[in-house]
């Protein structure tokens, strides 16, 4: 197989935007690596309010559909299939693929996001997927009619919640502290919701079940008393993790600088410490985790990936 | 040119009664079902004469979701001559799925 010009690890608004700006802005052998269809962790969000330009009762789902096919049209290529690792020897970078093989290339942009964070209570990683979610989009539907609690204070968890309170009998909002850190007008519309009991100043201390999967949650309050929350689902967004898996080389150490909390230190031109190492979206320092800022990384880090191959081989 | 098979309540035990199977649950709402989508239909193709994989559209199909205790989608299931022998939730790499079928088709 060719040299590829650029190589983009991750199909999500990061990813699909650094396909768009390098096909169209010139290099012709693009592959975006992808492990299944590209969208990224948006496509699980029920709105989207923020998105510039997109009004209307919009999904995660919705914003994200037309982008692959806007993409290809200039020439993106999409391989399906999970990226295990980059390296780089001189000047070229080794794409290495979960089915064995791999691929070389000239400029590597990185846009692998980041995944929701499990919270660390007692139950939650044995009941996961059996009661536990971090998809209100995909699971909220099996708990159509009765009662759910949602874990979290930040956008997302409140976003959700509203999601929820519309299918669900009742929402109960677990947070540790007494105001949330989200948009005023989020905050507003949940406590205006009649159906979210908010649980403040409480954490989630163990959640329990039978072999059918959850049936509670106890949380502890901050004043050390607990509460017993009956509830058979419980849905978790305190945040999310970088996916910085595919930059550790074979001795353990990173492809290139990383923070201490394992996000990829750039410039503000989406440069790494290694040439041709570009990162994007959710998973690099002072990210705003947001489709619009990961977008326009992608398109900054695109505009170099070009320049630099540009400069390499010519 | 193989194709994965749409489960429904009629035909759900039947099909996978002889064999190896696979089978996704899934729902068109769901991101990461959406995301293995194009995986699944890959699958049917490698595996077609040697396993059946299948789909379980589980806003149509709410009794079988219900009786397998379904609570999270996407959630793929392997079944051995009819007796479900694991399971996985999320979304999931081809080679992920693929190796779990060539330890159970030995």
């Amino acid at each position: 197989m060719a040299i590829l010009d650029c190589a983009i690890i991750g199909g999500g608004p990061a990813g699909l935007t650094a396909g768009l700006y390098t096909t169209r802005g010139g290099l012709e052998n693009v592959v975006m690596f992808e492990k299944g269809m590209p969208g990224g962790q948006i496509t699980n969000s029920s709105e989207i309010e923020n998105y510039p330009g997109v009004t209307g009762e919009i999904t995660g789902m919705d914003l994200m559909t037309p982008w692959p096919a806007q993409c290809s049209k200039f020439g993106l290529v999409h391989e399906m299939v999970n990226v295990t690792r980059v390296s780089k020897n001189g000047d070229l970078f080794t794409i290495h693929k979960e089915d064995g093989t791999t691929t070389d290339a000239h400029s590597v942009i990185i846009g692998t996001g980041s995944s929701p964070r499990r919270a660390g209570f007692t139950g939650e990683d044995a009941y996961f997927g059996r009661g536990v979610s971090t998809c209100a989009t995909c699971d909220g539907f099996f708990y159509k009619g009765k009662d759910v609690a949602v874990i979290g204070g930040g956008d997302t968890a409140l976003e959700e919640a509203l999601y929820l309170a519309k299918i669900c009998n009742k929402v109960y909002l677990v947070h540790r502290r007494d105001t949330f850190r989200s948009a005023p007008n989020t905050v507003k519309r949940v406590k205006n919701t009649e159906n979210i009991e908010l649980v403040l100043n409480s954490v989630p201390d163990e959640v329990y079940g039978d072999n059918m999967g959850v049936t509670g949650l106890r949380v502890k309050k901050s004043d050390g008393t607990t509460r017993e929350i009956e509830v058979p689902g419980v849905f978790i967004f305190v945040g999310n993790d970088v996916n910085n898996q595919t930059l550790i080389q074979e001795d353990g150490s990173f492809l290139c600088d990383m923070n201490e909390q394992g996000q990829v230190i750039v410039d503000i031109s989406m440069r790494t410490s290694v040439a041709g190492l570009f990162a994007a979206g959710d998973m690099r320092i002072a990210a705003p985790k947001q489709v619009i800022s990961a977008a326009g990384d992608g398109a900054v880090a695109a505009l170099q990936a070009i320049s630099y191959v540009d400069e390499l081989l010519n | 040119m193989g194709k994965y098979i749409e489960l429904t309540g009629a035909d759900f035990k039947e099909t996978l009664s002889e064999g190896v199977s696979l089978v996704d649950f899934w729902a068109p709402w769901c991101g990461p079902c959406r995301m293995i989508a194009p995986v699944i239909e890959e699958l049917a193709e490698d595996y077609d004469g040697k396993a059946k994989i299948c789909k379980v559209n589980t806003d149509e199909e709410q009794d079988i979701a219900v009786e397998f205790g379904i609570r999270s989608i996407p959630t793929i299931m392997f079944f051995k001559d009819g007796e479900m022998v694991d399971q996985i939730v999320g979304a999931q790499s081809k080679q992920a799925l693929a190796d779990k079928l060539d330890a159970l088709l030995g």
